[in-house]
């Protein structure tokens, strides 16, 4: 994508769905609100990785994320309420002491952001080509090491899901 | 003209939203639903630096790649973890998951 206007407007509709929907996933007060709104997240995320010309890694995010991981979650939401849902996502006794700490990061980031002199320029394009060469060579010590992880969190996930005996 | 402190702003304001959400929600499931915000700010930011810097330009896609990885196989986990608990307690409120409180 260009650095036109329907680049800019794609990043400002983009960004703002994202944190909309970000926004709704931290404040509702209904659990499956916020699972459904976490998806919404996700695929604006994709869709700034779209911006950033980084397609593959938008198919990934929308594979991985919204799909894979959002189902998770809305299933972990199924599995572990009883109660009525619309008072399922309380926040806790920490709400002023989480926002002032919440901001002051975000104010030290943004300081960051925009006290730095960023050197920017026009990084190669990268294709999905690239990305798998760098997997097997450069990258493929920490590539089979996630895949060694992937397996193990699916086995842990069977083990912990099937039970036998929980101490409590 | 959209440019590299844009999307690191964005980023910067979704890690403050997964972060506030991490420390003040109560049920183990949205904890776990705010620190997939937060994984997901920094991937924007790792694109972002890899589209708009000169430098290596598909280290930033790769690392991304394998945080994404890293999240799929926490959430798993994390999730096998709260239904165990639920479990064993009947509750996923982390104000009631204090066994280890000294």
């Amino acid at each position: 994508m260009g650095d036109g206007l329907m680049h800019t407007l794609a990043f400002y509709f983009l960004a703002g769905i994202t944190l909309a929907a970000a926004t709704g996933v931290v404040f509702k007060r209904n659990l499956v609100h916020s699972a459904f709104l976490l998806s919404v997240t996700f695929l604006g995320v994709a869709g700034l990785y779209m911006t950033l010309e980084a397609e593959f890694l938008a198919a990934v995010q929308a594979l991985v994320y919204s799909g894979a991981v959002a189902v998770l979650v809305v299933i972990g939401v199924m599995l572990t309420q009883r109660d009525d849902m619309s008072k399922s996502n309380p926040p806790n006794k920490m709400v002023v002491a989480g926002a002032s700490a919440a901001l002051a990061i975000v104010g030290v980031l943004v300081w960051a952001v925009v006290a730095t002199p960023w050197k920017t320029g026009r990084g190669a394009v990268v294709s999905v080509a690239d990305i798998g060469r760098r997997f097997l060579t450069d990258f493929a010590p920490p590539f089979e090491a996630v895949a060694l992880l992937l397996l193990a969190a699916v086995i842990g996930a069977v083990v912990l899901f099937k039970g036998g005996k929980v101490q409590s | 003209m959209i440019g590299l402190s844009h999307y690191l702003l964005v980023s910067a304001a979704l890690f403050g939203l997964g972060l506030f959400g991490l420390l003040t929600k109560r049920n183990l499931i949205a904890v776990l639903m705010s620190i997939e915000l937060m994984l997901n700010s920094v991937n924007i930011n790792l694109v972002a630096f890899s589209r708009y810097t000169a430098a290596d330009a598909s280290a930033g896609q790769v690392f991304s790649l394998f945080i994404i990885a890293v999240a799929a196989a926490e959430v798993a986990v994390g999730l096998a973890l709260a239904y165990a608990i639920y479990r064993g307690r009947g509750t996923v409120s982390v104000d009631e998951i204090d066994w280890l409180k000294w």
